[in-house]
């Protein structure tokens, strides 16, 4: 039988624009092909202007991870001009990554991947007594009378009865692939609802540190709110004790309803634990600074590399390594260097890019994956495609030995009954973004106890005056800010003279993994995890959005360009 | 799961029929009337709409932009946004929420405006980009040109979700590198209401959604097709700390001693006095705080080309028939008889401006007429009857 190219275009319950083609042969997928279809340019616009300001603009690269390119990009600018943040503003940005990461890693598994593995219309056959027992013998979470079950049962009865079937409609159900009983279905939907109004409760942390969610505000030097605390025009006692039950809010229902549903739910789909595994090296950068962010031993997220799934050896990972580091190559993507090439890689700090589209006119039915066909670039590190994710910054704790990352994988394999190899999967991917959260929302208690001690000690700065005039920075100076977002590994350089954005570069977590595949055609990590993929019906692309779906695609994000040295070589852009 | 449409039951049949008692739906239509504002003789108007209407259908594309106006939407405290989805539209068509990807989501697009034609609300978030005949912007293999005219030319009314469909947003910056323009730049023929802000609150998208839901015509709007319920205020008049403004108390740096009192932020960068917004009135997230009140100055992210009125931090200068500037410089510095002058000058001053600014015609006074003109901005389509 010979191969049938599939299209999946739009994949949704993702942000940004995703394309992927596949070629299913017997039932399965041979061969895949990623492609961001949406470009906007944030690079180009983000020179000559104050670099103070950068935050606010990559901050809009992405509203779902809203603040992750915030961060960065502060970091950047502070590791450019040399300055160091108080440690109360390092604790308030690291509340502030806690929440977004778990907020995140909830609305993912809800709203954006529960779709995949739960069938809404087989929840209307439950029996809303034995889903009570099943709710209440994987947790306590209160919720689970039956009830309440036989309450929204009938609501969704209703609801589908209306014959608007709104954004269930011309879902995949009734799809063999769907596995779980009727009951754990109407557990799933009823938890979809109730995480929605979770999430708009606990990211309130951002609005009181920062305004407003979503993007809050951030600041180069520290944070923008002040501790008074006998003030009630700043962050006092009360703003605090909000704060404290939100997180506390935050951890229970990871720990009361996320987490006992992915264990509840993933016996049913052991069978993607041998699914959809892809890369074999994985890449963080590491995260969650406790003594400065320039003190990387420092990390609660470590920073390294596992080649070829080698879980005992853990490689060094230098960003700002220009020889023999990071690189984004337009071998396959859209663009072209200034002087004339098509091909080929720049590190960060000294590349150069411009558009240039060259793919089919639109409207067409399929791209020239022969050719180039994504505005993703394609991140290398020392040559190797890397997946970034939850599942990598698991993986690198596990080999890195760090004892609480350990005992968190180790007893989620342990519930499951399921051998370390099982990571290197969808459902791995799944998993170790539960596990993550778990790990997070508990961080988050600890760094709002750190900050109540140090608040306590009478150490109340969040604002670091010395270097915020630009009068009093070099001439010249580059810098990289780095951060572990929701999606993986991310890294903003800059290179700032006369005071002003030379030269901005964002090399994202969705690049890396959604990219297309280099000169020497190895795949990124969608294209590679999607080989093997079963298909039972090449009409209804259910287990090809399973394990993109794995991955939290951020499209937004990963496509960018930047321009660097003195070319500005947008006449392609600008001159039809 | 095919379904008959003919037999689409109202809001209050779907509500009844999930066992929400007629008193509670009623107080549900008198929190849903106090979201908006309104008198209570309005709750009854509001309670008659939901008895008799089917869930709108809604369809929502997305173009150049960062999810961000979803996710804020994805906040909504009043109604929450689980209510909005199940009770009140019929959501279509989103790629950020359905179930539903490729083939199968572009069927329930077209089955929608095939099937809806002029009924459906056609929501926007994002730019579009015209250059290279759009090739920036490709959604199943057309571009977003193509799709934001077909879907508009069946839709009862737009709504422009943010500052990237509202007016270009952050990659129309300068250089604007793909030539990213606003829905209403290609829209003519069918009202586009511009719900503005990077992203705009929760409340103020919900607020208008069951504005156009419940009263079947569109809010009045201002200059800069804004609804005027959440965009004729001046974030500096509505400000909690308008009256440190007022006093000449200001922020001179960042968590300095005045920053631990909450001064007013206009010296590091405010764009409060130039920015209509609801930032100050409902707040975000639940009313839990915003920009100001947490310290940080006001971007002006509900105002056009805001990207580009930075930088950020640097005080407000040449605001038009204000001379904010000259003022604050004169109680802000110094001490002594000049400051008491300049206090009882800057007072007067502020006394007059406020009236002419706050005005009997808010977000019609003079100032805001020629941005909006400046901006090339559509005329507004106050009361139109949808």
């Amino acid at each position: 039988m010979s191969a049938n190219r599939i299209v999946v275009d739009p994949v949704t319950r993702i942000e940004g624009h995703l394309r992927i083609e596949a070629e299913v042969k017997d039932g399965k997928i041979v061969d895949a092909w990623s492609a961001g279809t949406m470009v906007r340019g944030i690079e180009l616009i983000l020179k000559d202007r104050d670099p103070r300001d950068a935050w606010a603009f990559c901050e809009r690269v992405c509203g779902v991870c809203t603040t992750v390119h915030a961060l960065a990009s502060v970091r950047a600018v502070e590791d450019a001009i040399g300055m160091k943040v108080p440690p109360a503003a390092e604790l308030i940005r690291n509340i502030m990554y806690c929440t977004q990461t778990v907020q995140d890693h909830v609305i993912h598994f809800y709203h954006l991947h529960a779709l995949d593995w739960v069938d809404v219309v087989s929840a209307l056959k439950a029996d809303p007594k034995e889903a009570s027992r099943i709710a209440q013998s994987i947790s306590k979470w209160p919720k689970s009378s039956p009830a309440y079950f036989a309450d929204l049962q009938k609501r969704l009865t209703g609801f589908v009865q209306s014959g608007q079937l709104g954004i269930f409609a011309n879902g995949y159900w009734g799809h063999p692939a769907f596995k779980l009983p009727p009951e754990v279905n109407l557990i799933g939907v009823a938890h979809y609802l109730e995480a929605l109004e979770w999430q708009k409760e606990i990211i309130k942390v951002h609005a009181i540190f920062g305004g407003k969610n979503p993007h809050p505000n951030y600041l180069v030097g520290g944070a923008p709110c002040s501790f008074n605390l006998d003030e009630v025009n700043a962050i006092n006692a009360e703003r605090l004790a909000m704060v404290g039950k939100l997180l506390k809010d935050a951890r229970d229902f990871v720990e009361q309803v996320y987490y006992p549903d992915l264990l509840a739910v993933a016996p049913f789909y052991l069978d993607w634990a041998g699914i959809g595994g892809g890369l074999e090296n994985y890449l963080s950068y590491g995260d969650l600074p406790t003594n400065g962010f320039s003190n990387v031993e420092s990390y609660k997220f470590r920073r390294g590399a596992i080649l070829g799934r080698n879980l005992n050896e853990l490689h060094a990972v230098d960003p700002r390594d220009t020889k023999d580091g990071i690189e984004e190559r337009i071998d396959r993507a859209w663009y072209h260097h200034a002087d004339g090439s098509t091909t080929g890689g720049r590190h960060p700090w000294a590349g150069e890019t411009n558009l240039k589209y060259t793919g089919p006119k639109p409207p067409y039915d399929f791209l020239n994956v022969d050719d180039k066909y994504s505005w993703l670039k394609t991140p290398r590190w020392k040559g190797h495609a890397m997946e970034v994710g939850p599942l990598s910054r698991m993986l690198i704790g596990f080999a890195g030995n760090d004892t609480e990352i350990k005992e968190a994988v180790v007893e989620a394999l342990g519930a499951l009954k399921a051998p370390p190899t099982a990571l290197f999967s969808t459902l791995g991917r799944t998993a170790a973004r539960g596990i993550e959260a778990r790990l997070t929302a508990k961080w988050n208690l600890e760094f709002f106890d750190s900050l109540l001690a140090l608040l306590k000690a009478g150490d109340t700065r969040t604002f670091t005056k010395e270097l915020w005039d630009p009068i009093t920075w070099p001439t010249e100076c580059r810098g990289v800010g780095t951060s572990e977002a929701p999606r993986g590994a991310l890294a903003h350089y800059i290179v700032i003279k006369d005071r002003k954005i030379q030269n901005y570069q964002m090399v994202v977590p969705t690049t890396w993994n959604a990219s297309p595949r280099d000169g020497q055609g190895q795949r990124s990590a969608y294209e590679a995890s999607l080989i093997g993929t079963p298909v039972h019906d090449p009409k209804q692309p259910l287990e090809i959005i399973r394990t993109i779906h794995s991955f939290d695609p951020c499209l937004a994000c990963a496509v960018h360009l930047y321009e660097g040295g003195h070319e500005i070589g947008h006449h392609d852009l600008l001159v039809k | 799961m095919k379904a008959v449409v003919e037999t689409v039951p109202t809001v209050y049949e779907q509500l009844t029929s999930r066992g929400v008692s007629r008193r509670d739906f009623l107080r549900f239509c008198a929190a849903t009337g106090a979201a908006l504002g309104l008198q209570h003789s309005a709750v009854a108007q509001i309670a008659k709409a939901l008895e008799t209407k089917k869930r709108v259908p809604v369809v929502w594309l997305h173009f150049q932009e960062c999810t961000g106006c979803s996710e804020s939407f994805l906040r909504t405290s009043h109604p929450i946004v689980a209510d909005i989805l199940l009770d009140k539209v019929s959501l279509d068509y989103s790629e950020t929420l359905q179930a539903a990807s490729g083939h199968q989501a572009e069927a329930a697009l077209q089955d929608t405006i095939t099937k809806y034609r002029g009924e459906y609300l056609m929501l926007v978030e994002g730019a579009v980009p015209v250059s290279h005949d759009g090739c920036y912007c490709v959604v199943g293999g057309r571009t977003a040109l193509d799709r934001v005219k077909e879907v508009a030319a069946g839709a009862k009314a737009i709504i422009a979700w943010g500052n990237c469909a509202g007016s270009g947003g952050v990659q129309a910056a300068k250089p604007n590198p793909t030539e990213s323009v606003p829905v209403h730049a290609l829209i003519k023929d069918k009202p586009v209401v511009n719900v503005q802000g990077c992203p705009p609150i929760a409340e103020v998208m919900s607020g208008v959604l069951v504005h156009l839901l419940t009263f079947d015509r569109l809010p009045q709007l201002d200059a800069l097709g804004r609804p005027k319920a959440f965009y004729s205020r001046r974030v500096h008049d509505t400000c909690y700390r308008r009256a440190n403004f007022d006093a000449g108390l200001f922020v001179e740096s960042f968590d300095d001693e005045n920053a631990k009192k909450g001064y007013c932020l206009y010296k590091v960068g405010c764009k409060g006095p130039t920015t209509y917004a609801a930032c100050g009135t409902i707040r975000w997230n639940e009313g839990t705080s915003y920009p100001i009140q947490s310290g940080h100055p006001c971007l002006g992210c509900t105002e056009a080309k805001f990207w580009d009125n930075g930088p950020f931090y640097q005080r407000l200068s040449n605001i038009p028939g204000y001379g904010i500037e000259a003022n604050a410089d004169k109680i802000g510095t110094g001490v002594g008889a000049a400051v008491v002058a300049g206090l009882g000058t800057h007072a007067v001053l502020t006394n007059f401006r406020k009236r002419h600014d706050i005005g009997e015609h808010p977000g019609e006074n003079a100032e805001q007429v020629e941005r909006a003109e400046a901006a090339d901005t559509p005329p507004p389509a106050s009361d139109h009857q949808i």
